[in-house]
């Protein structure tokens, strides 16, 4: 069994440097046909002048004559270096300008898991199989908060609780006061979803023979579903978590540039819009490195829950289902 | 003729068709109704307002809804439900823009993985891997640091971002089908591989997947919107939800009814959307409704 | 003493009686019987009696009594008591009975923590003493596994072990045997009449008769949620009185019911002329060989990336006319071998022809070809056939393979299905609209289309009831005496095996060891193996 988990860590480990190097080549290949002159773009964009000599130094610093093979080399090079390049904008490395906001998208992506977390959890658990009003509620519910997008939510939550009830502050990115609405902004919708994912998933093993097995030896419904039904629910809340918490770099753009707050969304959204590539491209490289961490968590957590997974072929996994 | 070994005698077909088909709720009427309103309103939004979504009325800005102006005026004096019924069409453009992008791209690698050999399956899915690393939204945001803001590069960005997970679908559907009794039965009555691949394969493959599209339309609709709302997608002055909810954000403190309604709209488009969709998943399951 | 008492149960689900209002009693140290087949309202009246009949029913009853206590009265809190405290349930099928993510010794434990005062360490000494006294080996290192990585046979005793665990009055069994090869079978019957032993009562749940005869004091046999016969076992085996049991009993196939009709018919539908009444059975001569199996091997990847041979060595022939049994517990290489004749599964060595004709090396027009010549029908009647298609659809596929032209397809079609006792009314039906048993009908139907002249039967009655498989098999018969074909067929059931074959071979770990004629391999089995498999069958005395 502990060769089982080395050699799954293993397995997803090399996947996941498959991944990466995918990543690197998509912002080679991104860097190198964007059009326009790429020495134009590192010294400062179309707006600024610089003397030919500046350029000729550009180019030579970057390799920019060279070969793409060559180029291609040179940037898988720096990426293993840990130099994910100069913002055009910011005229610092691109890892230094992601990491003075990685903390605040981090507070913010916490807090968002564990309220989203817990109140899908709460609210299946307390609902699955039960009276068919209490499920309508709960179904309907879900059906309106999953399918309502952050930014509106975002902007209900300000209407109401700092425009009108004046609770919360609707700027800024210091206290716990401030990260009170956006978290919910970023939670909700996706709650909405995993309680839709996690309950469908109670319901099912709810009518599984060994429940029925359980109850039939004289357990308390809590006891049952706590006990017997949660655990096997969890397979598939974890495989959509695992989706959501990478998704979550993209929510935080939209969440940050609503409510005005420091992060890593805040810093992409603005290199967009001044085509500022290295910045998004570091970004995406972060994103794919979460995900392949996250995969490999996902993975781990699959053994925890269901011990047969030990004993299966490594390429056993549960499916991931669609969009519902 | 003497009928000596009865067959086991059914329940007369009405009675089963019964059982399996109970009758649809009434939401999913009321969704595929909503449906069909927003619809009409891509092709014919005329039908619905009189009120031109573009024209300014700088003696009218931020007017709360009345007679005149139901839904309320934005800051320019625009009529909001006129701008609403005339965005529909970008926005549903954008949902099922991208998601048949990422149909027909998923299931033609997905079909191909389903069916190809070991080599062609292992490329597609590891590239479908890598996929699969980068969410919708950032995508769409290298998509358009190259190549520009607007609608259709937003539809574009959106519909191959989420081809991996299609083509991931389409293939397990293809494996499941492929490997199933009926599928053997067809190669034993001695069907060609290409005749038992079109007539039995594809057709049982492709219904789920357009089921799962269908919910899939709603959140690339968010995703959409979501994209002109940060002003990356449909420029101004162009009517369009996201758009539209973007400017209200400056408008919260002073105008609820600018910030309210184009947000009921999108919710609304994509309940109907998972609704009419869930209810096709269950009818082709042959689960009640 | 009278442990429980039922009068004039009824159970509804969303207005529709699945029981019909039934009494009956068992008392202490007694062992009673519910028979029926599926949808006689048995499991749902198994589960009243514990209080979880299920969402959506109403239950009704004059009395509903269990050691003197008032059932229908009890609240959610005062049936925790009861259920695994004075009642013990087995179900079905410990594979899914049991929490597979849980270890067998916590689910024992569990019954234990809520209904004895034992602290932690004395229960898990009596879970220990629990496994051995089902007869579980190594208790200490079973209590510690998963249910997936114990055999079925010691599932189903740990599954037993939980429901004996608080020392219940009353032990409900499910279909206690259902899933379990027969060997394991016999084993699992022999436990449950031990618990008899020990002063508790027992009520059985059942489909098979044979089953309940060595267990059961008294049977009750139930048909849509009546009970329609009740009395001693011996004098309802021996002297049925309800027509229903004699049609039950008559359609179990054995060795005396060879070469008669099991379903009290006398004839297919378009047959009815070839087989009259109750002439005595004459077997026809087998004819020319049409299948020859020679030296089959295979071997797949296990999950550990070690190959496992599937099938060893394995030859047959089949002759024109001919049933050719295969019979084995699972993981025998059954299937297999008949995907190796198929010629859907290429063998790793030796080689199957079909009328002279071996599937290696041909090209694929050539392989489709041949491929009508042996046909197929599946154990699973829904999956067998594309959910979209008519009946007049599958047919028309099948005929159009088969060369028919167009314009005579829909007329053979019916044909056909007149043929398997099925009529024009059904080509309209989609598969989801037809009974299993009418279904397996058109799959023989559609078997028959490119008149083969062999066809694979892989399980066909095993999915069904016991009066259905009685018909299925009448039918297989009249076909083959209609249409001269040859029949390879597949089954874990000796019974069914000795009803329908002419020679049998045994498989065990993908090898024959023994075959020969059925007679001769029945009546005197020479390998240890067919001898304890023969020994293990249910027979139909009561015990």
């Amino acid at each position: 069994m502990r060769n089982k988990i080395l050699r799954l860590v293993g397995g997803r480990l090399i996947a996941g440097v498959g991944v990466l190097w995918g990543a690197a080549t998509l912002t080679f290949l991104v860097l190198y046909f964007t059009p326009g002159d790429q020495a134009q773009a590192i010294v400062g964009g179309e707006n600024a002048a610089p003397t030919p000599e500046v350029i000729a130094q550009v180019t030579a610093e970057y390799g920019l004559d060279q070969p793409w093979y060559a180029q291609y080399l040179s940037h898988l090079g720096r990426i293993l270096h840990g130099d994910l390049g100069t913002s055009y904008r910011l005229h610092t490395p691109v890892t230094q300008a992601i990491g003075e906001q990685a903390g605040a998208t981090l507070e913010l992506a916490l807090a968002a898991a564990v309220v989203g977390l817990t109140l899908s959890t709460v609210v299946a658990l307390a609902t699955a199989k039960r009276r068919r009003w209490i499920r309508g509620i709960a179904s309907g519910s879900e059906l309106v908060i999953a399918s309502t997008p952050s930014f509106w939510l975002g902007i209900l939550l300000l209407t109401v609780f700092s425009f009108g009830l004046r609770l919360f502050p609707a700027t800024g990115s210091h206290g716990l006061q401030s990260l009170v609405l956006p978290a919910l902004a970023l939670a909700l919708p996706i709650a909405g979803v995993l309680g839709h994912v996690l309950r469908e998933a109670l319901e099912e093993v709810l009518d599984e023979p060994f429940i029925v097995s359980a109850r039939t030896r004289g357990l308390a419904d809590l006891t049952v579903r706590l006990r017997h039904a949660l655990r096997h629910a969890l397979v598939p809340l974890i495989t959509m978590t695992g989706y959501w918490v990478g998704a979550l770099l993209g929510g935080a753009v939209i969440t940050e540039t609503l409510f005005t707050r420091q992060g890593i969304g805040r810093l992409l959204l603005s290199a967009v819009n001044a085509k500022d590539l290295p910045v998004v491209l570091g970004v995406v490289l972060l994103s794919a490195g979460i995900y392949v961490l996250l995969n490999l968590v996902v993975d781990l957590l699959y053994l925890v829950i269901d011990p047969r997974l030990r004993d299966a072929p490594a390429t056993a996994r549960p499916a991931v289902g669609g969009a519902s | 003729m003497t009928v000596v070994t009865p067959a086991n005698p059914a329940p007369p077909v009405s009675a089963r068709r019964l059982r399996f088909r109970p009758g649809i709720r009434p939401g999913v009427y009321l969704a595929a109704l909503v449906l069909f309103l927003l619809v009409l309103a891509t092709v014919a939004p005329h039908l619905f307002t009189g009120q031109d979504p573009l024209a300014v009325d700088s003696a009218q800005t931020l007017r709360p809804p009345s007679a005149e102006h139901l839904l309320g005026t934005d800051e320019n004096g625009r009529d909001v439900f006129s701008r609403i019924v005339f965005g529909t069409r970008t926005s549903l453009l954008l949902g099922f823009g991208a998601i048949a992008i990422a149909l027909a791209g998923g299931g033609l690698l997905g079909v191909a993985a389903g069916l190809g050999n070991r080599f062609v399956e292992n490329l597609i899915m590891r590239f479908s891997d890598i996929g699969l690393a980068f969410p919708e939204l950032l995508l769409a945001l290298v998509v358009i640091t190259v190549a520009g803001s607007g609608t259709s590069n937003a539809l574009i960005a959106i519909g191959v971002a989420n081809i991996p997970n299609y083509a991931r679908v389409v293939r397990a559907q293809t494996l499941l089908i492929r490997r199933s009794s009926y599928v053997e039965a067809a190669h034993a009555l001695g069907l060609s591989v290409p005749r038992v691949v079109l007539r039995h394969v594809l057709p049982n493959a492709v219904k789920p997947v357009l089921i799962l599209a269908t919910i899939g339309v709603g959140s690339a609709l968010v995703a959409g919107s979501a994209l002109s709302f940060l002003g990356l997608g449909t420029p101004p002055p162009e009517p369009e939800w996201g758009s539209m909810l973007s400017t209200a954000r400056d408008f919260i403190s002073r105008a609820w009814w600018y910030g309210l309604f184009p947000g009921v709209a999108i919710t609304l488009t994509v309940i109907s959307v998972t609704v009419v969709g869930r209810a096709l998943r269950l009818r082709s399951e042959g689960r009640t409704w | 003493m009278t442990v429980l008492r039922v009068e004039n149960l009824r159970v509804e689900f969303g207005g529709s009686p699945v029981v019909d209002g039934i009494s009956f009693e068992v008392q202490r140290g007694e062992c009673l019987a519910l028979v029926g087949e599926s949808g006689s309202g048995k499991s749902v009246t198994a589960r009243t009696l514990v209080g979880l009949t299920g969402e959506g029913s109403r239950v009704g009853a004059d009395e509903l009594t269990f050691a003197g206590q008032d059932l229908t009265r009890l609240r959610e809190r005062d049936w925790r008591g009861i259920r695994g405290g004075r009642i013990g349930f087995v179900l079905q099928d410990a594979l899914v009975s049991l929490d597979p993510l849980r270890k067998v010794g916590k689910e024992i434990a569990e019954v234990l923590a809520a209904h004895t005062r034992l602290s932690g360490t004395e229960r898990r000494d009596r879970v220990v003493e629990l496994l051995a006294a089902v007869g579980v080996p190594e208790p200490e290192l079973r209590a510690r596994q998963l249910p997936h990585e114990l055999s079925g046979g010691l599932r189903q005793r740990a599954l037993i072990a939980t429901a004996i665990a608080a020392e219940p009055e009353l032990i409900i069994a499910d279909e206690p045997t259902t899933a379990l090869d027969v060997t394991i079978q016999a084993q699992v019957i022999g436990l449950l009449a031990g618990l008899k032993n020990q002063d508790r009562s027992l009520l059985i749940i059942s489909h098979d008769l044979a089953v309940v005869a060595r267990l059961a004091d008294r049977v009750a046999v139930m048909k849509d949620g009546r009970i329609v016969e009740h009395g001693p076992t011996h004098r309802v085996l021996a002297r049925p009185e309800h027509e229903y049991t004699r049609q039950l009993l008559a359609a179990i196939p054995a060795e005396h019911t060879k070469g008669t009709r099991l379903s009290g018919s006398t004839g297919s539908a378009g047959l009815a002329g070839s087989a009259g009444g109750s002439t005595p059975p004459v077997r026809r001569a087998a004819g020319d060989v049409v299948v020859r199996a020679e030296g089959i091997g295979k071997s797949f990847r296990g999950p550990d990336g070690k190959d496992r041979a599937a099938v060893q060595e394995v030859s047959f022939s089949l002759r024109a006319a001919e049933t050719v049994g295969i019979v084995g517990e699972s993981g025998s290489g059954k299937t297999t071998t008949a995907r190796i004749t198929l010629g859907l599964t290429e063998p790793d060595s030796g080689s199957v022809e079909v009328h002279g004709q071996g599937w290696a090396g041909l090209g694929s027009a050539a392989r489709r070809a041949l491929r009508r010549d042996i046909q197929v029908v599946y154990q699973d009647t829904l999956a067998a056939f594309d959910p979209r298609y008519t009946v007049a659809k599958v047919l028309g596929e099948a005929l159009e393979v088969s060369g028919v032209p167009r314009k005579r397809r829909r007329e053979r079609a019916v044909e056909l299905l007149e043929l398997v006792g099925l009529g024009v009314q059904h080509l309209e039906r989609r598969p989801l609209q037809l009974s299993g048993g009418q279904r397996q009908r058109v799959a023989i139907a559609r078997a028959l289309a490119p008149e083969p002249a062999v066809i694979v039967c892989d399980e066909p009655v095993s999915a069904l009831d016991v009066s259905v498989q009685a018909q299925v098999l009448d039918l297989l018969e009249d076909v083959q005496r209609e249409t001269g074909v040859a029949y390879l067929f597949i089954s874990h059931d000796l019974g069914v095996i000795y009803h329908a074959c002419d020679r049998v071979l045994v498989m065990k770990d993908g090898r024959v060891v023994e075959e020969g004629t059925v007679e001769k391999v029945f009546r005197t089995p020479e390998h240890p193996y067919t001898q304890e498999l023969i020994a293990a069958i249910p027979k139909l005395t009561a015990a």
